[in-house]
Formats: structure tokens, sequence, C-alpha cells
């Protein structure tokens, strides 16, 4: 019941942060829909009992990439100036409010010390399925090992690429 | 009533199908290379559906090397958009038609 209504939210705000992506005018605003998309997904996974993995869509995506894309949208330049109008009513007390929300609920999920919130179901074995980090990471450094370090050597690459073309100036004829 | 795994799919695939048409509709870049994103976590929804319908671990840990994979190819990615912007000022694909035959 509980994964039922997680689904059918984080479907809904997907799929809504989806279409904004495509439809906005503004970059900015396709970056805010894609960071919706993105954290819905990340819920999805929870309900799913990858927990390694969304911990990572959240740091790695939502956190490292989206930050770059921002940067990148700012740096290339928004084509109307941003002012400090706010379009939604009530903008800030708004945000306020649903910060407060999202605080007390997390203080008491922590106070009451009850994680395992999202049911498994019957049947499946979850100890198997459970993407806690020792789980996942066992067949990552032994199975796996190969195309770890394989992917470790293209982070490194592409690192080294995106300064290198950062530093590209044009010879001066 | 339980969700299904084939519910997750079908998100997935309308994750997908929507990030495709901004593909191919939108002429900004960056909007293109998000669109990109999006089809890759549709992807990924569908490995962890799949991994856990199927009780397989290795569907989270494809997610975990896809997610590392996607990660590499925004850094360059972003590099390339900056470069040319540098070069032409601006990010509609449809200004950069230099390298036609």
């Amino acid at each position: 019941m509980v994964e039922l209504a997680l689904f059918a939210l984080m479907a809904v705000a997907a799929l809504v942060g989806a279409v904004a992506v495509v439809v906005a005018r503004n970059p900015v605003y396709s970056a805010m829909g894609l960071l919706a998309t993105l954290l819905a997904v990340a819920v999805l996974y929870v309900v799913q009992l990858a927990h390694l993995v969304a911990a990572v869509q959240i740091i790695v995506y939502a956190g490292a990439v989206l930050t770059l894309f921002l940067f990148v949208i700012m740096m290339i330049g928004v084509d109307q100036a941003v002012d400090g109008e706010e379009l939604i009513p009530y903008q800030r007390p708004l945000v306020g409010l649903v910060a407060a929300v999202i605080v007390l609920f997390t203080a008491a999920l922590t106070f009451a010390g009850d994680f395992d919130w999202v049911p498994t179901s019957p049947g499946v074995l979850p100890e198997a399925t459970s993407g806690r980090v020792e789980v996942v990471a066992r067949p990552l450094f032994t199975e796996w090992v190969l195309a770890f370090e394989a992917t470790a050597l293209l982070l490194t690459i592409a690192a080294a690429g995106a300064i290198a073309l950062a530093h590209y100036r044009r010879r001066p004829r | 009533m339980i969700v299904e795994p084939g519910w997750y799919m079908a998100l997935a695939a309308a994750l997908f199908l929507i990030g495709s048409l901004g593909m191919l509709l939108r002429r900004n870049a960056l909007v293109m290379f998000m669109c990109i994103e999006l089809m890759l976590n549709a992807v990924n929804l569908t490995l962890i559906a799949a991994g856990r319908a199927l009780n397989d671990l290795n569907g989270q840990v494809a997610v975990f090397f896809i997610l590392v994979v996607a990660a590499a190819e925004v850094v360059v990615g972003l590099a390339i958009i900056v470069s040319v912007f540098r070069l032409r000022a601006t990010d509609s694909v449809d200004a950069l038609s230099e390298l036609k035959g």
C-alpha cells in the first residue's frame, strides 16, 4: 500500500518534471524539471530497496551533474534578464513551509529509528536484493572489478579531457 | 494491491519517450543534453525494476556503472558545449553546420 502510494506520487512527479524539461523555454526551468525527475526516480529506487543507488543518484546526479548544468547555463547566459520578481505568490513562505515539513519529517524518522517503512513484498528475498552498501559492493569488487577499474580510468580520462578543453585557446596567428 | 515490475517499466518507457521527443524537438544543446540524462534515467529505472523482479543484484551493479559513465559523459559534453559557445557564441545546434559534407 505504501509502495503503491509512493509509486503514484513519484510517477506523477517524474513525468511532470520530464515534460517540464522538454517544454520549458528557459533552460533553468528545464534544469529544475530534470531535478524533479531525478529526485522522484531516486525515491522509486528506495522503494525498490536499491538504497545505495538512490544515494549515489542524489549525490552524483542531483548534486554534481545538475550543478554543472546550472553552472554552464549561467555561464552561457540565460537570454532574458532574471530579476527579483517572483512568479508564484507567497513563494518564500511556501518554500519555508515545505522545508520545515521536510526537516520535521526527517527528524521524526531519525528519532523514531524506524527506517524500514517501505515494506518488502512477501516472497521476495529482501536480503539478496536489498541494495545496502556491503551487498552491492561485494559483486562490484569481485565479479565486476575489471569493469570497475575501467570506469575509474574513464573518469580520469574524462576529467583530463575536460580540463584540456577548458584550457584550449586559439593560437594567435 | 501491489506494484508490479511492469508498472515501473511503463513509467520508464514514458520517461524515455519524453526524453527522445525532447531530443528530437529542441534545438538548444543544453536541453538536448538534459534529455539524454532523462533517457539514461529511464533505462536505470528499468534495470532496477528488472533486478528486483528477477531477484538479481547485478541490475543495481549495472546502474552503478551507468551512473559513472553518465557523469563522465556530462563532464566532457558540457566542456565541448562551452568551447563551442566560445567560438560561435550560440547554443543552438542548428547554427553549427560547418561540418556537413
